[in-house]
């Protein structure tokens, strides 16, 4: 207790410094992998991926960042043996978040794609087996994060899919694909208003102030696709058959259309990423906090403060405006493999499994679930090839980052035990 | 910072388009036999020489772009079709481009003249069989439609309507072939017996051109099958 009294300005000053730190290399480089479909299929540009990813991972995390906030702070360690240490708590969380953002740090300087969120759990476990013991894990819970990072990729992937085939069924492969692309066009663009407002207004909106009955949730995401799909025909009413690049490829024109049907895609996955992915970051930031106002109490009832959920979405938009470009321009010139209506299913079905995955407060890794949507499209036939290699490096990185995270942050937490305590 | 992003290392180049580029190159290789056999009907052999030029360099670029996609076909790349099959629609691809070489090798180390008999069919013959591989190439080409709908669908039927097609425009050349081969046997004791073998083994790879184009629309409906 009262080396939280001495000392807690300077924890909760810790903590933001490791939580922006966290966020920002969040926004250098993990937005890159979230916009990477978009980008890639060359449906927008490395500028606009930027404003959009601004724009939208803020929104994201401030809207509905909340539930996998409240799983990384109190859902993986059980604070119940700390009532009378809660400063364990607090260097742990602490020593998490460091090692969480400097193993982020070293993979993206070598290029490896880790998982922001596999980081923080793997920091989170490492230090409650470290500095607390095996009994301090609730091993229940981290199967089910566990078995969440394997069911959610699943899911994109079997979403794209079928995203893919009914594409192919009401629009390309009919008499007039062109026309039919301008007709379902909307319906589609419909789709991604609808499921992501309705997903995130589903109980989701508490820390807002703001709930919503499942009715009201309905009508709510129902009036927000609708207005999605008015923008989205607004845009696709003027663009006109290309005779000339149709002569080359006959579904050119079609392509067109799924353009700006990119667009909104590309806004849901900001925004998914966003309400995932700023939450691992900010979720020992909130448990520190929550624990240093309420001068050592480690019973967490306390709701999550409005100004993290501010940081974090800060952190985000400063680590993308001062190098998240430059990552993102690692994908470089078009991936041409990836057209824009392969695109817009791959990103349609990433956007809404970690939506969803995230209602639940189930931390999932945007990457993984982005890559198994794409192959959800390659399973369809639909693309030329997909380098399993890569994939095979994924699964590694995935593997490895569990225990890296959690040795590092084991050996953090005896540093800030031994500086303060 | 990081060298590549995972999602651009992810897809590797498409097979498809390598595919149409090493087919577009044979295409190129095959169609200057038909000047070249025109310039041997000329007696122009200065111009023989230099379409045999042409050709040799159309091959080597189809088998730089054979070569190339090879090495990029590695075990570990999930695609639509099967590995096994592109290859060989491949190999039959760059047949044609050997076989045009052939052709423009042999055309080009004995000089010949032509026969007054043999120059207009065997012209005819030639066009044609450039027809066949143009075709063929056309059904490549078709590829990325095929791949947009899956492989399914209305595209298949197109490609199923232009192997068949395919398949007539060959027939033709068969039988193009054939009365050629038999109009040089009823002079073959006007000219010498060596040159009776040389022009027979023209026809016969000239033929081969439209073979070739042939197995490789009937191999690509084994690959959009899988």
């Amino acid at each position: 207790m009262e080396i939280i009294a001495t000392y807690g300005t300077i924890f909760l000053a810790l903590a933001v410094i490791f939580g922006f730190y966290m966020t920002w290399g969040i926004g250098a480089n993990d937005v890159a992998n979230a916009m990477g479909t978009s980008v890639g299929s060359g449906a927008i540009t490395v500028k606009q991926a930027i404003v959009i990813a601004a724009i939208f991972e803020f929104a994201g995390a401030f809207i509905a960042g909340g539930n996998v906030t409240s799983t990384i702070r109190k859902g993986i360690v059980d604070p119940s043996g700390l009532v009378d240490n809660p400063e364990i708590l607090v260097f742990g969380m602490l020593a998490a978040l460091l090692a969480a953002a400097v193993w982020l740090m070293i993979a993206s300087w070598r290029g490896w794609p880790v998982s922001t969120t596999h980081s923080i759990v793997g920091a989170l476990v490492g230090f409650a087996v470290a500095g607390i013991g095996m009994d301090a894990v609730q091993w229940g819970k981290i199967g089910q994060i566990a078995a969440s990072w394997i069911i959610s990729p699943a899911l994109g992937g079997f979403l794209a899919y079928l995203l893919m085939m009914s594409i192919r069924k009401v629009i390309l492969n009919t008499e007039h694909p062109f026309e039919s692309a301008k007709r379902w066009g909307p319906a589609y663009v419909f789709l991604v208003g609808f499921i992501i407002s309705l997903v995130t207004m589903f109980k989701g909106l508490k820390h807002l102030k703001l709930e919503l009955s499942v009715t009201e949730s309905f009508i709510g995401a129902v009036i927000f696709g609708l207005i999605t799909a008015f923008i989205g025909w607004m845009m696709m009413r003027k663009i006109e058959v290309d005779k000339e690049a149709d002569r080359d490829y006959h579904f050119a024109s079609v392509e067109k259309i799924f353009v700006p049907m990119m667009i909104f895609t590309a806004c849901a996955m900001a925004f998914a990423h966003g309400s995932n992915d700023v939450a691992n970051g900010i979720g020992p930031l909130a448990a520190v906090a929550s624990i240093i106002q309420s001068g050592g109490e480690v019973a967490q009832k306390a709701a999550l403060p409005l100004w993290i959920l501010v940081l974090g979405g800060t952190g985000i938009v400063i680590g993308l405006a001062t190098m998240g470009y430059r990552v993102m321009q690692t994908i470089g010139t078009r991936i041409t493999q990836l057209t824009p209506s392969r695109g817009f299913c791959a990103t349609l079905a990433a956007a809404a499994t970690v939506v969803l995955a995230s209602r639940t407060g189930l931390p999932v890794s945007t990457t993984h679930i982005a890559v198994g949507a794409v192959i959800g499209v390659g399973l369809a036939r639909g693309v030329g090839a997909i380098d399993l290699r890569v994939i095979g490096g994924i699964v590694v990185s995935w593997v490895v980052t569990l225990p890296v995270g959690g040795v590092l942050a084991a050996l953090f937490f005896f540093t800030l035990k031994g500086m303060f305590g | 910072m990081s060298n590549g992003n995972t999602f651009s290392k992810m897809f590797g180049q498409s097979p498809f388009t390598a595919l149409q580029n090493h087919m577009r190159v044979v295409q190129e290789c095959a169609r200057e036999v038909l000047p070249m056999i025109e310039a041997l009907v000329a007696g122009d052999q200065p111009r023989v020489d230099e379409l045999k030029d042409r050709i040799f360099e159309k091959e080597a670029e189809a088998d730089r772009i054979k070569h190339e996609l090879r090495a990029n076909l590695p075990k570990s790349l999930f695609m639509p079709v099967d590995r096994r099959d592109l290859l060989e629609v491949l190999l039959l691809q760059d047949t044609i481009a050997n076989v045009a070489q052939d052709i423009a090798g042999l055309l080009y180390e004995r000089k010949m003249s032509i026969p007054e008999f043999l120059s207009t069919p065997l012209v005819e013959l030639t066009a044609r069989c450039v027809d066949t591989v143009d075709h063929a190439g056309k059904v490549i080409e078709e590829l990325d439609e095929l791949l947009a709908i899956g492989f399914r669908g209305r595209e298949v039927d197109r490609v199923d309507e232009m192997l068949t097609q395919l398949n007539a425009i060959e027939d033709e050349t068969d039988e193009l072939g054939i009365a050629l081969a038999r109009a040089l046997f009823n002079h073959e004791d006007e000219l010498k017996p060596v040159s009776v073998m040389m022009w027979y083994q023209i026809i016969e790879w000239v033929g081969d051109l439209a073979d070739y184009a042939e197995k490789v629309g009937d191999h690509l409906r084994l690959l959009i099958a899988k």
